[in-house]
């Protein structure tokens, strides 16, 4: 094992020299040819004959008791298997990293929540026996009004404690300028197109389930605990996953009612959630309240920042949405004050959703930059270049790498940010507008097997998920890189628990994770292939199978004498990750049409440049920004989950009302990099990618609104009511 | 009860209530077409049927007998991938894949479409249609991609679109137009 954490900056000779040069080339994604023919096969398909189907029953109140569920309409249904409820194991919700939902009570934590499980022959008759369950309930305190129920700022929810440095209020009644402005913003779904389901079997006492999740390590260990079974006996694969924005990062209720019905009915069974369900059973993010104040001086120098906001939670879970988390390093400022507060609700649990905290706290923070650079009359660029920190302004440490001053001159350069003009073109008003991104960079503990085969190609293993990300490819193109090999010769296997434990798909940390614990093993069998020539790793050439070292060259085939060379490589945080300030950054630039009769916008160009470290793959890479700046589009314009504050239900709890954008939404949209390799990163000298494009793209979209037809929005999404009583004279 | 599917024959006694959808999911055996929403609202179900473009999810099974039903299966396979296939791969036209069947699908039914001089919602002219980016977008529109590969999907279609004669002269118009 070539264990190593980050103790200090790091960059492998192997990829200091790049000799077979596919690591960050475009490379077509390797299970592309899978995907596009229908092939790849997702976690509800390719189930063994006799697998039954199962549907969730929920609770029909958003809170109280369950007094006593009659199933004899349902059980009486042709083709119902079982109906079951009362098993102490049934968990109420599902599990993130903060926690596990309880199990064995009826309480109701919100409606929907999970209350019994019917199986059936078929799937249509599982629902349609799942409706004809009648649970009765004792009314609870139905707190669905957010915005009625009290503030708690003493709590210990979340990984984010309140920072309070300088004396914020004499720095504020001091500053010449001074914005104070509140943002809201509504409920967040992460909506993944294949909703969350499993197909779970028993066999001697062992589970297998596979299921849709992004951390099937976790998963595993999860699963175990709610059943009481051992970790061993537990093996979750995730072969594809459709999908998972933070929504499947813990283990959803189904995957353990799936396997308590599969135990009980003695055959294995299948869920899949019906897309309405999903918005119950799936966290979402919660909808905030924030204020930002930012006390400047008259040339526009930052001397007071305070992002406060509110978060909602119901009892059941432990997250809390980090609201402030994106702004704590971005701008300079010496007094600073960031927390998040608060309130209990009786809703479906809050969680993580594609960069927690960045996407919708950079959203008031960047609009509230926009509306100091307006009082300053300063550009808003030139506003965020004058508050660049030279270090961490929370913390003091350096900045592993930070090039986010190139990534606004970049970027004004390549959108025309100069020349820019605002104006009417027939019933459209068009403006422009920017904003920064910045999303925090983790490193995570990763192990990663790699098996350089008899015939001289090679296979990657790891628990990794590649939920879109293209972690299949990247983990090819790193092996291939480290022992030059073409991509076509390396294999990846990921999505099973029995592989060597990676860090997951969340949080951005999966790549860099998992692509530096595969060049630590590639160190190992490099460091083999050179005893075999006589050399020292250094002295070795390794190109298109090939091996060369003192004028001799050998292919890898006949240097292995037919036994596989096999090792592994883990990686992980260490005092270099704590002695440094890590983030990827970038600048977005954003045109927008606001038609001048009816207040429709059309988003007509997004632009961004990215520090994201070494960039994997050139394509993958840009795909994950395109999307993360869609999704900063869409949550400006059109993303709302409304709650009926009478019943706990979601009004618009499916597609067709929950809009989010679609093809005729997105424009042309350019991604560029500012590739800088991070060696305080990990090892591959990669930061996080999937967060950082919906990092400050809703505000940019909101900041151009402005520029457009003058009107202020601070309550997302942006929709053509809140527009048109503000839009200049026809 | 009789179904063609990818020019196959198939038998089959589905529940009444069973979607096209269903039927090919978990009764046939054929899971490249996705359910996404089961409402129509998402099109990752979307299959060709005599040729035109569907919502699988929301019609029933028993409503197509002898119909000549194409899935994403039928199109082409991973060692000799339709030309829309291989488009969305050089391109990046996905990225999780859950979409992408119902998005190639829904890319064949609407290019047959436009050939036919079908208009849509952004089509100016109707007495001469013009294919742009502008069209692909709106009458792709029915099939949701949360991932947001949009782009690229639009690139994907774009490039095939151009290599087929058919619909090639309108798009080259346009995009003098447009230069």
């Amino acid at each position: 094992m070539n264990e190593m954490t980050m103790d200090r900056a790091y960059r492998p000779a192997r990829l200091a020299r790049a000799q077979q040069n596919v690591l960050g080339a475009p490379v077509p994604r390797i299970e592309g040819p899978a995907k596009v023919s229908g092939t790849a096969t997702y976690a509800y398909e390719g189930a063994e004959a006799g697998t039954a189907y199962a549907a969730i029953v929920g609770a029909p109140v958003g809170s109280g008791r369950v007094t006593a569920i009659d199933t004899a309409a349902a059980e009486a249904l042709p083709g119902v298997i079982a109906v079951i409820h009362g098993d102490p194991r049934m968990v109420t919700g599902g599990s993130n990293s903060q926690g596990i939902a309880h199990s064995g009570t009826d309480r109701v934590f919100h409606y929907g929540q999970p209350v019994a499980i019917v199986v059936a022959e078929d799937q249509a008759i599982a629902r349609d026996a799942a409706a004809l369950v009648v649970v009765h309930a004792a009314p609870g305190a139905d707190r669905f009004d957010r915005n009625a129920q009290p503030v708690e700022r003493d709590h210990d929810l979340g990984f984010l404690p309140a920072i309070d440095i300088g004396d914020l209020d004499v720095a504020l009644a001091a500053a010449p300028v001074v914005v104070d402005r509140s943002y809201t913003t509504p409920v967040h779904f992460p909506a993944a197109l294949e909703p969350h389901a499993s197909t779970v079997s028993w066999a001697d006492g062992k589970l297998l389930v596979r299921t849709s999740n992004q951390v099937i390590g976790g998963a595993r260990g999860t699963i175990a605990k709610a059943l009481g079974l051992a970790k061993e006996d537990v093996r979750v694969l995730a072969p594809y996953v459709g999908g998972g924005f933070g929504g499947k990062t813990g283990v959803g209720p189904e995957v353990i009612l799936a396997a308590i019905a599969a135990e009980k009915v003695g055959r294995p069974v299948k869920i899949a959630l019906p897309r309405a369900q999903t918005a119950y059973l799936v966290h979402h993010r919660s909808a905030t309240t924030q204020r930002v104040r930012i006390g400047a001086t008259e040339d526009g120098r930052i001397t007071a920042f305070a992002h406060e906001g509110v978060a909602a939670q119901n009892d059941d879970a432990s997250f809390l949405e980090p609201i402030p988390f994106g702004s704590l390093p971005l701008y300079a400022g010496e007094a600073r004050r960031f927390r998040t507060d608060l309130v209990r609700v009786d809703l479906p649990a809050t969680g993580a959703v594609r960069a927690p905290g960045e996407a919708i706290g950079t959203f008031a923070v960047e609009c509230a930059m926009d509306e100091l650079a307006e009082r300053l009359g300063l550009d808003p660029v030139e506003l965020r270049r004058r508050n660049e920190p030279e270090v961490d302004p929370v913390n003091g440490k350096r900045f592993s790498t930070r090039r986010l001053l190139d990534c606004y001159d970049e970027g004004a350069r390549r959108f025309g940010w100069a020349d820019r003009r605002k104006g009417r073109e027939g019933d459209w008003l068009i403006g422009h507008g920017m904003a920064a991104a910045l999303r925090g960079n983790f490193t995570v503990m990763a192990e990663a097997r790699v098996t350089l085969g008899a015939d001289g190609r090679a296979t990657v293993e790891t628990d990794m998920t590649d939920i879109g990300t293209g972690t299949y490819t990247i983990l090819a193109q790193t092996a291939g890189e480290m022992l030059g090999l073409a991509v076509a010769d390396v294999a990846v296997r990921i999505g099973d628990s029995d592989l060597p434990a990676s860090a997951g798909s969340g949080g951005s940390f999966g790549a860099g994770s998992a692509c530096s614990a595969v060049v630590l093993a590639c160190e190992d069998i490099i460091a083999a292939l050179a005893l075999r020539m006589n050399a020292s790793p250094e002295e070795l050439t390794l190109h298109d199978g090939c091996v060369v070292a003192g004028g001799r060259s050998v292919a890898l085939a006949d240097l292995l004498h037919g036994e596989p060379i096999v090792a592994t490589g883990k990686t992980g945080p260490g005092t270099e990750t704590q002695a440094t300030s890590q983030a990827s950054h970038g600048a977005h630039f954003v045109e927008v049409a606001v038609n001048a009769i009816t207040g429709e916008v059309r988003v007509r160009r997004m632009l961004g440049v990215f520090d994201v470290g070494r960039v994997l793959n050139a394509k993958t890479a840009a795909n994950q920004l395109i999307g993360g700046m869609v999704w900063g589009l869409s949550y400006a314009l059109g993303e709302e989950a409304v709650v009926d504050t009478r019943n706990g239900h979601f009004i618009n709890p499916d597609f067709g009302e929950y809009h989010v954008a679609v093809h005729a939404d997105v424009p042309r949209i350019e991604v560029h990099f500012i590739e800088e390799i991070d060696d305080s990163a990990n090892p591959v000298g990669a930061k996080g990618v999937g967060e950082l494009g919906i990092s400050g793209a809703g505000a940019a979209v909101a900041n151009a609104i402005h520029d457009a037809c003058g009107v202020r929005v601070r309550d997302f999404p942006v929709t053509l009511d809140k527009l048109l009583a503000g839009l200049p004279p026809l | 009860m009789h179904f063609t599917i990818n020019g196959q024959s198939y038998q089959a006694e589905p529940d009444i209530r069973t979607s096209l959808l269903d039927l090919c999911r978990e009764h046939l055996g054929l899971t490249g077409s996705k359910k996404g929403c089961d409402h129509g609202q998402c099109g990752a179900c979307t299959m060709l049927v005599n040729g035109r473009r569907i919502n699988s999810c929301l019609s029933l099974a028993v409503m197509h007998q002898d119909d000549e039903i194409v899935t994403i299966e039928g199109l082409g396979t991973p060692e000799d991938l339709h030309p829309l296939q291989s488009a969305f791969v050089r391109h990046d036209g996905y990225q999780c894949g859950y979409c992408t069947p119902g998005q190639i699908c829904s890319a064949v039914g609407m290019l047959d479409e436009v050939r036919k001089g079908w208009p849509s919602h952004v089509t100016g002219d109707l007495d001469a249609p013009r294919f742009n980016d502008d069209e692909i977008s709106e009458r792709m529109s029915g099939n949701i991609c949360r991932c947001a590969a949009y782009p690229n999907i639009v690139d994907a279609i774009r490039e095939v679109a151009e290599a087929d004669g058919t619909v090639d002269i309108a798009l080259r118009q346009t995009v003098e137009a447009g230069a």
